[in-house]
């Protein structure tokens, strides 16, 4: 097994025998510790977070971009929240709240909330003036004209928004394994601890296989989800958008 | 206030100064150096999707799928791959030169080729070659994008080099795990703070750096805009 660590580690083919060692050895997919647990307890890391970030940063997002209050606030504290080093959060957020997963919750949420931010006031800032004022001239009130024009012009904004947090969700879950949480970053780091090299590879290889999953499923659901006018006026703008460039 | 004093006590000692002096520069070396390189590899790979246009598509789907490998999972899977030892620094400068280059791609590209193709006309009519049309006349334009993506990419280098503590090469990430280990507040609460100093001051200079390269954009500034830029 591998005493790799610390001494030089072996090559490329050596590696990806002792990763199919592992994943070939059924008691890595057995019980509380086999990879379906691990991989529906990172799911399920990631989905809570990702729901809590996107109730708190969506609504945020769209009254911001909506009103124009607050626009300088929250681009700032989002770029600050951005800088905040995972590991320090989820840390200091372990010792304040002593031995609990909400810990690690809070801290995957708060690393979420930026990119959902970022997105869906980016969508809305990116609705044409002119849209919005033939909006109002057509009649349609405040929320009307948010939900009905606004929301779906800016809906592939919104989602790549919400595609960027999921990639920050994936790997910070993996890293607050750290602090005791379940998931696929056990196998990265308990693996690390026992120099077990197929373990650590094995964990690494899941994580990002679960991240391109994700990352997939939501660029065709960007895709799917666009309204079939947001697409056309995309193309027809294309060749234009270089122009204005100039 | 006893956080306070454990605070004060914890800075108080010359041994944790030292040791935290020490820290913050192995996290500037770690966060810097894949930035500058990162910069650099991707004008080099952008220069090549212009000048050979398949590439451009290649370059595309590769930054894409390395920018969404986990932190973690790179940092430990990049020894085997280049064959260091798991606890060398140069695993972590490695990872992040990775993904300072992924991140930069795009933007590159986009910014390139938002070039005008009348300033591209009048430079090659002026006798500059490619090679040096490229790096005197596009990229100089290209600037005030690439500087946007640089700032994306130092916060998120110098945000994520502490998470290579968990590999032992962390530079200010080593006050998390020891803070953590001794549950003990003072030590990660500095970490934070000063990686949240780190990047303010980075992206300060970032756009210091920009007002730099880009001169003409303060003279047509001034000129109200008279001219279009």
């Amino acid at each position: 097994m591998g005493a790799g660590i610390g001494f030089r580690s072996k090559g490329g083919a050596r590696m990806i025998s002792e990763i199919g060692d592992w994943f070939s050895d059924p008691a890595n997919w057995r019980g509380a510790g086999g990879v379906p647990v691990r991989l529906i307890e990172h799911c399920a890391y990631v989905g809570i977070a990702l729901v809590l970030a996107a109730i708190i940063a969506i609504p945020l997002g769209l009254f911001v971009g909506h009103t124009g209050r607050g626009a300088t606030l929250l681009v700032g504290s989002g770029n600050a929240i951005r800088a905040l080093p995972t590991l320090g959060l989820v840390t200091f957020l372990f010792l304040l709240i002593p031995k609990s997963t909400a810990a690690a919750i809070i801290g995957l949420v708060v690393l979420a909330i930026p990119p959902i931010l970022a997105g869906t006031y980016a969508g809305l800032q990116a609705v044409d003036n002119d849209v919005v004022d033939a909006a109002e001239g057509m009649g349609m009130r405040g929320m009307q004209r948010l939900w009905q024009v606004e929301v779906p012009i800016s809906l592939p904004l919104l989602l790549g928004g919400i595609r960027n947090a999921v990639l920050q969700l994936v790997a910070t879950a993996a890293v607050a394994a750290y602090v005791g949480l379940g998931g696929l970053g056990r196998f990265l780091l308990d693996g690390l601890a026992i120099l077990d090299y197929g373990e650590v590879a094995a964990g690494a290889v899941l994580t990002t296989a679960l991240a391109i999953v994700l990352d997939v499923v939501l660029a065709l659901a960007q895709r799917l989800l666009t309204p079939r006018g947001v697409r056309i006026a995309v193309k027809a703008r294309r060749p234009a958008a270089k122009e204005v460039a100039a | 206030m006893s956080f306070l004093d454990e605070l004060g006590s914890f800075l108080g000692s010359a041994n944790n100064r030292s040791q935290i002096l020490g820290d913050l520069l192995e996290h500037c070396y770690l966060a810097l150096v894949p930035l500058v390189a990162g910069v650099v590899i991707a004008i080099a790979l952008c220069w090549l999707g212009r000048t050979w246009r398949p590439m451009r598509g290649v370059l595309l789907a590769v930054a894409n799928v390395v920018y969404t490998i986990p932190s973690l999972a790179l940092f430990v899977v990049i020894p085997s791959v280049i064959g260091t030892k798991i606890l060398d620094s140069i695993n972590v400068v490695v990872a992040l030169t990775l993904y300072t280059s992924a991140l930069l791609i795009r933007p590159t590209l986009d910014a390139l080729e938002a070039v005008p193709q009348q300033v591209i006309a009048s430079a090659t009519a002026m006798g500059y070659r490619p090679a040096r049309r490229f790096f005197a006349v596009e990229l100089p334009l290209a600037v005030p994008v690439l500087t946007a993506g640089v700032r994306v990419a130092s916060v998120s280098n110098i945000s994520l080099v502490s998470v290579g503590a968990l590999i032992g090469v962390g530079g200010l990430g080593v006050l998390f795990t020891d803070g953590f280990q001794r549950e003990y507040f003072s030590p990660i609460v500095v970490g934070i703070v000063l990686t949240l100093v780190l990047a303010l001051v980075v992206d300060l200079l970032l756009v210091l750096l920009r007002r730099i390269l880009t001169p003409w954009e303060r003279a047509s500034a001034s000129a109200r805009r008279a001219v279009p830029a």
